[in-house]
C-alpha cells in the first residue's frame, strides 16, 4: 500500500513541478474562469437591472457558471495532467517503469481534485467580491452537487485521454470542445423545460442537467428534489464507470498494437 | 548453474501476417553484458519493449530475476531500469527534479543521497537545476543513464547508449558499465550499431535478423568462426546476406 501511494505521489510531484516552474501553467487556470465571472456577473447585474419580474439573475447565472465551470476544470485537470505526458514524450519512461495503471489515474485525478477546489475558491471570492453572490446560500446541497460535477468532469477528462491515446497527440483537439459542445444539453443557464421535447430526452441522459435543475430549485426556495439527484448519481457513477473501462481497454489495446512504444516516436512525426 | 537475471523463452511478436519477432529465446546472467545487434528492423528493439512491459508478446515469456513480466509486471520493473535515445527524459524538469520524481516510482531507498552521488557520477552537478531540455544531446544521454542506474537495477537495458556521446564520455560510460556490471548483481543488455564498443563491452553477443536469433557467441572470435576479419564485417554479413549465416 506505501508503495503504491508512493507511486502516486511521484505522479503529483511531477504535475507539481511544472506547475512551480511555469507561470504559464498557472495563470490559464484562473484566467478563464475569472473572465466568466466577470461576464456572467455583468450580465446577470444587467437582467436584473432590466427585469421586471423579482427574480434575482446573479445566483441563478453566477451560481450556474462556478457550478459549469467547476466541472469544466474537473475535466481540464485530468486532461491536462495526462498531456503532459503526452507533449513531454514521456510515455515510454512512465508506462515502463513499475507503476500500475490505477496508480497512474489516480495520480491525475487528485492533481485535478487539487487544481478544482483552489479555482473553485478563487471564482466563489470573486463573485462574492465583486457581484456579491451568496454562493453557500445554497446550502448543504452544495456538497453532492459540486460531488457529482467533480466526478462528472472526470469521467469526461478519463474518456478524453483515452481517446488521445487511441488516436495520437492530434485528437486532443477533439477534447476540448467538450464542454462546450456539452453545455447546450447540461441546461447551466435555462431549464430543462426550455428544451424541445426529443431534446429534453437527450438532455436526461446528461448528468449535470440534474445538478442545474436542482440549483435553480433550490434558489427558488423548492428545494432539491431527491429523485432526479439518484437518477445524476447513478448516471455519474455510470459514466465513470464506462471511462475507466475505456482508458483500460485503449491502454491494453496500446501495449498488445505496440502503441505505447511508438507514441513518442508518432508524437515526434 | 544460478538463476539468469534475465530469462527470455520463445517471446514472439506478429502483427497480422507479419512476424517481427519469431520465438527467440535466450538469458543474461549475473555480472554478463549480452549485446543484442542486428540491423535496422531486425526485432531489437521490440525485444527490449517486450522485456520492459510495453508491448505484449503474441507468444513466449519474459521472466525477471524469477518474476513473469505478464504475471508480476510491478515487481518486475522494479528490478529494471533502461535507457533508450528514443526515450528522452521530459525537458520541461529540471535533472533533479526528473531524478526526483523516477526515484519514487523506483522506490529508491536514501533517494536524495542516491541522486547526490549519480550527479556526482555522471558529471551532471553543474546541471542539477537546468532542465533537461535545454541540455545538448550527450548530458541529455548522460541523465538518462544516472536515471537508469537509479534503483540499482538486477537488469539493465541500454538501447544505443553512447549514441550521442563524444568518443572520451562514450569510453567513459562503457567503463562505468562494465564496472556496474562485474560488482553488482546485475546482467545487462546491451545494444549499439558500434562494434568496436560491442566488443569491447560485451562478454556474449546475439545476432538477430529477420526476427529470429542468427548467431551467438564471444564477440572476439565470433568473427573468425565465420570467417570474417571483423565484428563489423559479420554485422555487414548477417545485414546483407543472412541465409547464408542460418545453419
Amino acid at each position: 500500500m506505501a508503495a503504491r501511494l508512493r507511486r502516486v505521489a511521484a505522479i503529483l510531484l511531477r504535475l507539481f513541478y511544472l506547475l512551480r516552474g511555469s507561470s504559464a501553467r498557472v495563470v490559464p487556470l484562473f484566467a478563464w474562469q475569472a473572465v466568466d465571472i466577470v461576464l456572467w456577473g455583468f450580465i446577470s447585474r444587467y437582467l436584473n437591472s432590466v427585469s421586471s419580474a423579482r427574480f434575482n439573475f446573479i445566483p441563478a447565472l453566477l451560481g450556474a457558471i462556478i457550478l459549469w465551470d467547476f466541472l469544466v476544470r474537473a475535466l481540464h485537470g485530468v486532461i491536462v495532467a495526462f498531456m503532459e505526458d503526452v507533449w513531454s514524450r514521456n510515455f515510454l519512461n512512465i508506462f515502463a517503469a513499475p507503476l500500475a495503471i490505477s496508480e497512474y489515474l489516480t495520480g491525475l485525478v487528485l492533481f485535478s481534485v487539487a487544481t478544482s477546489v483552489v479555482v473553485l475558491a478563487v471564482m466563489v471570492v470573486l463573485a462574492t467580491a465583486a457581484f456579491g453572490l451568496h454562493f453557500f446560500a445554497i446550502g448543504v446541497m452544495l456538497v453532492p452537487f459540486l460531488l457529482l460535477l467533480f466526478l462528472f468532469g472526470v469521467a469526461l477528462g478519463i474518456f478524453g485521454a483515452a481517446i488521445v491515446l487511441r488516436w495520437g497527440p492530434a485528437a486532443e483537439w477533439l477534447i476540448w470542445p467538450l464542454p462546450a459542445l456539452l453545455s447546450p444539453l447540461a441546461c447551466v443557464f435555462y431549464p430543462l423545460s426550455a428544451l424541445p421535447p426529443w431534446l429534453q430526452w437527450v438532455a436526461r441522459l446528461v448528468p449535470p442537467t440534474y445538478v442545474f435543475e436542482g440549483m435553480r430549485s433550490v434558489v427558488a426556495g423548492h428545494g432539491a428534489p431527491f429523485t432526479p439527484l439518484l437518477i445524476c448519481t447513478a448516471l455519474t457513477a455510470l459514466s465513470l464507470v464506462v471511462a475507466c473501462r475505456a482508458f483500460l481497454r485503449v491502454y491494453h489495446h496500446a501495449v498488445r498494437s505496440g502503441l505505447i512504444a511508438r507514441y513518442s516516436a508518432e508524437t515526434v512525426s | 548453474m544460478p538463476a539468469p537475471v534475465l530469462a527470455v523463452k520463445g517471446l514472439g511478436k506478429r502483427y497480422g501476417l507479419t512476424t517481427a519477432l519469431d520465438g527467440i529465446s535466450f538469458r543474461v546472467g549475473c555480472h554478463e553484458i549480452l549485446g543484442l545487434l542486428g540491423p535496422n528492423g531486425a526485432g531489437k528493439t521490440t525485444t527490449i519493449n517486450m522485456i520492459l512491459g510495453v508491448l505484449e508478446p503474441s507468444f513466449g515469456s519474459v521472466t525477471i530475476d524469477g518474476m513473469d513480466i505478464s504475471t508480476h509486471r510491478c515487481e518486475a520493473l522494479e528490478r529494471t531500469n533502461f535507457t533508450a535515445v528514443y526515450a528522452p527524459l521530459p525537458g520541461n524538469l529540471t535533472v533533479w527534479q526528473n531524478l526526483r520524481v523516477f526515484a519514487m516510482l523506483y522506490g529508491v531507498p536514501s533517494a536524495k543521497a542516491r541522486i547526490e552521488a549519480l550527479l556526482g557520477e555522471y558529471d551532471l552537478l553543474p546541471f542539477r537545476n537546468t532542465r533537461c531540455g535545454v541540455l545538448s544531446s550527450g548530458e541529455q544521454t548522460r541523465v538518462s543513464l544516472a536515471k537508469a542506474m537509479l534503483n540499482r537495477p538486477r537488469l539493465l537495458l541500454l538501447d544505443e547508449p553512447t549514441a550521442s556521446l563524444d568518443p572520451s564520455s562514450a569510453r567513459e560510460i562503457r567503463s562505468r558499465i562494465r564496472e556496474f556490471a562485474a560488482t553488482s548483481e546485475a546482467g545487462v543488455l546491451w545494444t549499439s550499431h558500434n562494434m568496436y564498443e560491442v566488443a569491447e563491452v560485451c562478454s556474449r553477443v546475439l545476432f538477430l535478423s529477420h526476427g529470429k536469433i542468427l548467431l551467438e557467441g564471444d564477440p572476439k572470435t565470433l568473427p573468425a568462426e565465420h570467417g570474417k576479419e571483423s565484428l563489423e564485417d559479420l554485422f555487414v554479413a548477417v545485414a546483407r546476406e543472412p541465409l547464408s549465416l542460418e545453419d
